[in-house]
């Protein structure tokens, strides 16, 4: 297992990349642990795909250094890498048992035909294969068939990382939750580096110890799911990350007051050299219905078992509040803002709010 | 196999760009492959073309790889010869007709096969494959007394009728492959919706598989055009297709061999722009719809 | 997809059932018919019951037709399957020379059968055409229309010119239907270029290469024009395959019971293999669903 270093990493689809947009990864410095179990989370067309190739070794990037250990590891090829990657689609060799599927890349290797048959054991009680082991491979189901790709990256006592390309896409919804839960206990029993790429953030808050949302080419914010969802560095993280996402609400900032149309909203801290418009966030969970603060019209209530989300008119703005199942909806609600849940973001940027002095 | 893979696909392929390591430049040689096999595909038809070119003495008088007395002479008693063009008119009639023929009949059929099981249907699809089997030249002498008893001896129908027999199966078998790749809820959603069955298969099933139908009649056309022994059979006059008038022709004494050539330029032709027009179905038109 | 059980399927088959019916059933009749009676001339007819069957079998001419046809099929498929393939596998998968490569591929499929027998003859004499020429110009004694040996070698070189793109064509499109992901996957497991062919690319192409041979079994067995307009079956008898000898007989000696028969073994023939090859494309289709 290692540690993965990118170090300005760009990549274009183009042989001639002039502006900004020409690039589908626009600039990434990152590290990932060894030992980690990351999630690179974001919408299609992000990068995260891209930059997973390029850990790979199935794309050379166009810019920048990849280091494994402090080795540099760009002009290596896939297999000199000696990584694993279980992809979108299963992807097993028809014609080939299950057994023969695993032992594939270490025959490829040329590793002893003993060790061979060792390792492959292994990893069939390992992944609860062994049941199926003499079985042909093309007939079995998506989600035994993704088992077997992941067998295959395992059987490989000594790769560097496992990388997952949004591997339960195909996978029927109950036996996503126990293959998630499977390859957690995999991961804890071997602490390999894990990289899994998905656009599910259920998937990557559960799966990961440390979630790296990209947007648009770029990485937005690396951070512990909680950190995500408490203080979101960037406004498509809080769109992105919570159901329904972060509310935003277009103000002046003027000291330590956010200027709301015709209201005053008390900021919980000042904000240095911040003046004019900017963008108010907060999560719903973080709006209180009450008598005081804004006049809120009521456009319609979503009951979702455990909890409502009303969604509010205020000053022509649509806000989303959550609330519990038992909690009344006052008449005429006023709506304010728990000061812990405000964040202030200019041009989509998080600042930092600082205590009132 | 699914195809819809969407952003993974698109995004992972290697570009053939300048930038590869060196691993991937041993494969830079593959394109001398294809290139010499077009080679020699395109050698032989250089030579029908230089042929066509070169006035009769200079066939027979000397050797060279281009005309060196360039001539439209033989082009031009083709087309002044109206039992060359009206050859040409013959043809395209009845493959047309076949064309039209198999692809609708071969619809209905091809849709039965490919969504209802029935008494013999196993069967039935192997006896019609069979006789994509059957060798025309067992067929030719009775075929003439068939189509000479029903009095369609020497029209332009008795050859489409008579390349049906290998042309149905093949279009019934292509279009089934197509229709298999719909899935069924596609119908049973319209049926819920109030389609009746006409409307959902012209409106909505035949628009899904339009790819495939243009397929079928690529084929159709291939086969009806480049088959010359039941047309040539059940032709005398009439109906002559441009083959048939071009066999007159084929002596190989050499005499006429400037114009054997440039009947067999212009015969190349309609099957060259047909090529042309479905060029970008072609690869997929040839996995038959579902591999 | 699962398949409702509905006889009244049967009704979107009649159309089909009619036409093939009336060009099938009916001239097969003529010729059963034919092949279990003689004439002589007018409209006598003797029933001779299988008189003529046996008389073909046991002809020598019949049987050495017969090994001509089949040494002509399985020369040109063990030239055209693997050819074909290896050309698919060297194509481009994306860009402009796609279309390119396709459609000059496509050409020769799309000319009339007699055309190309014109088309090799005008180019394959020995004085006038090219390939004559050069093949003397460096020292062999060609001439297809002399020497049997030359008359096989252009017939064979003529049939995979005309038809190796058929399996081309069929064997590319099975290629592109190969997701990435395979090729990514197997580069990942360090997988050699032989192992990628052998257990990526084989298996996927595996029905449509069926098809291919199959197509191309039916197809040569049943072939005539091309020969006929090059080699007239000649020299001699050296090019004259099933086909051929099929017509001289019934339309040369008007022998009809005899052509007949041999029609009616020749056409059983065709049937034995294919329905060898169509079940084994069969389960392996079924295998594939379960």
């Amino acid at each position: 297992m290692a540690r993965i270093d990118l170090s300005a990493i760009r990549h274009s689809y183009m042989p001639r990349p002039s502006v900004e947009a020409d690039y589908a990864l626009k600039q990434v410095d990152h590290s990932f642990l060894d030992g980690g179990a990351y999630a690179l989370l974001g919408p299609s067309g992000c990068g995260k795909t891209t930059l997973l190739n390029i850990i790979s070794g199935l794309l050379h990037p166009s810019e920048g250094r990849l280091l494994f250990d402090g080795r540099d590891v760009t002009d290596l090829t896939t297999q000199e890498r000696n990584i694993a990657q279980v992809f979108q689609f299963p992807v097993v060799y028809d014609t080939m048992t299950v057994y023969e599927n695993l032992a594939f890349p270490l025959r490829n290797r040329g590793v002893p035909r003993d060790e061979i048959d060792r390792q492959v054991r292994e990893t069939l009680a390992l992944t609860d294969l062994a049941a199926v082991a003499q079985r042909r491979a093309r007939g079995l189901t998506a989600d035994l068939k993704q088992k077997i790709a992941l067998g295959r990256g395992l059987v490989r006592s000594d790769v560097n990382a496992i990388l997952f390309d949004e591997p339960l896409t195909v996978i029927d919804p109950h036996m996503k939750w126990q293959l998630r839960s499977e390859l957690r206990k995999l991961h804890r029993r071997f602490g390999f580096t894990m990289v899994y790429v998905t656009h599910d953030q259920t998937e990557a808050l559960t799966f990961a110890d440390t979630v790296v949302v990209m947007y648009e080419g770029e990485i937005v914010q690396i951070g512990t799911p909680d950190e995500l969802f408490e203080r979101p560095a960037h406004t498509f993280v809080g769109y992105f990350i919570g159901s329904p996402g972060m509310n935003l609400l277009p103000v002046e900032v003027e000291g330590v007051q956010a200027r709301f149309g015709a209201h005053a909203i008390a900021l919980p801290g000042a904000v240095r050299d911040v003046k004019g418009p900017a963008e108010l966030g907060v999560r719903p969970e973080y709006v209180r219905l009450g008598a005081a603060g804004l006049p809120a019209q009521v456009r319609r209530v979503e009951d979702l078992g455990r909890r409502k989300v009303v969604w509010l008119l205020v000053e022509g703005q649509e806000l989303a509040a959550v609330l519990g199942e038992d909690e009344g909806l006052p008449t005429e609600p006023r709506v304010t803002f728990a000061p812990e849940g405000i964040n202030l973001y200019v041009a989509s940027r998080r600042r930092a709010l600082e205590a009132a002095a | 196999m699914s195809s819809g893979i969407g952003e993974t696909q698109g995004q992972a392929v290697p570009a053939r760009s300048g930038r590869r390591r060196p691993q991937h430049q041993r494969h830079s040689l593959t394109w001398l492959v294809p290139t010499l096999y077009i080679l020699f595909l395109m050698l032989p038809i250089y030579w029908l073309l230089n042929m066509s070119f070169k006035p009769t003495n200079e066939i027979l008088g000397s050797f060279s790889l281009y005309p060196q007395n360039f001539t439209l002479d033989n082009y031009r008693r083709i087309f002044t010869d109206p039992v060359w063009y009206w050859g040409y008119i013959n043809s395209l009639t009845y493959v047309v007709m076949n064309m039209l023929l198999s692809v609708c009949v071969a619809l209905p059929a091809a849709y039965a096969f490919s969504r209802y099981r029935f008494l013999g249907d196993k069967h039935l699809f192997f006896w019609l494959l069979t006789n994509r089997m059957a060798p025309p030249a067992i067929f030719a002498l009775p075929f003439i007394q068939l189509y000479s008893s029903v009095g369609l001896f020497d029209t332009h129908i008795a050859v489409a009728l008579a390349h049906c027999l290998f042309n149905i199966p093949l279009a019934v078998w292509i279009l089934e492959g197509f229709m298999s790749g719909v899935p069924k809820e596609v119908d049973e959603t319209a049926y819920i919706d109030g389609y009746s069955f006409p409307r959902f298969f012209t409106k909505i099933f035949m628009p899904l598989i339009a790819s495939g139908i243009g397929v079928t009649a690529f084929f159709c056309f291939m086969f009806s055009w480049v088959e010359l022994l039941l047309a040539k059979s059940l032709t005398s006059v009439g109906a002559r297709p441009i083959a048939s008038v071009m066999t007159r022709t084929s002596s190989i004494s050499g005499y006429e061999l400037g114009m054997l050539a440039a009947a067999g330029v212009l015969t190349i032709i309609p099957g060259a722009l047909v090529i042309y027009f479905v060029r970008n179905y072609i690869a997929r038109g040839f996995a038959l719809g579902r591999v | 997809m699962t398949k409702t059980w509905n006889n009244k399927a049967w009704f979107f088959v009649l159309p089909v059932l009619a036409l093939v019916a009336f060009n099938a059933l009916i001239p097969l009749m003529t010729v059963v018919n034919y092949s279990v009676q003689e004439s002589f001339g007018g409209n006598v007819f003797f029933f001779e019951g299988t008189k003529w069957y046996s008389q073909v079998l046991n002809s020598e001419r019949f049987r050495a037709a017969l090994g001509r046809q089949l040494i002509f099929t399985f020369t040109i498929l063990a030239i055209e399957v693997p050819l074909g393939v290896l050309i698919a596998l060297c194509m481009p998968r994306r860009g402009v020379w796609v279309s390119v490569c396709l459609v000059l591929m496509a050409l020769p499929l799309l000319i009339p059968w007699n055309v190309v027998g014109a088309i090799w003859n005008i180019f394959a004499l020995p004085d006038l055409g090219l390939l004559g020429r050069v093949l003397n110009g460096i020292g062999f004694d060609y001439n297809f229309t002399r020497q049997a040996g030359d008359a096989w070698f252009t017939l064979i070189v003529m049939d995979v010119w005309h038809w190796t793109s058929l399996v081309v064509l069929l064997a590319y499109a099975g290629l592109i239907s190969i997701p990435d992901a395979y090729y990514q996957a197997a580069k990942i497991d360090g997988a050699s270029r032989w192992a990628v062919f052998r257990h990526i690319q084989l298996p996927k192409m595996k029905r449509v290469l069926t098809i291919a041979i199959l197509l191309r079994f039916m197809d040569s067995f049943m072939i005539y024009t091309e020969p006929f307009v090059l080699t007239g079956g000649g020299p001699g008898n050296s090019t004259t395959v099933l086909s051929i000898d099929l017509v001289k007989i019934a339309l040369g000696q008007f022998d009809l019971g005899q052509a007949a028969a041999m029609s009616i073994i020749y056409f059983l023939i065709v049937l034995v293999f294919s329905w060898v090859f169509y079940t084994v494309m069969m389960r392996n289709e079924g295998e594939g669903q379960s």
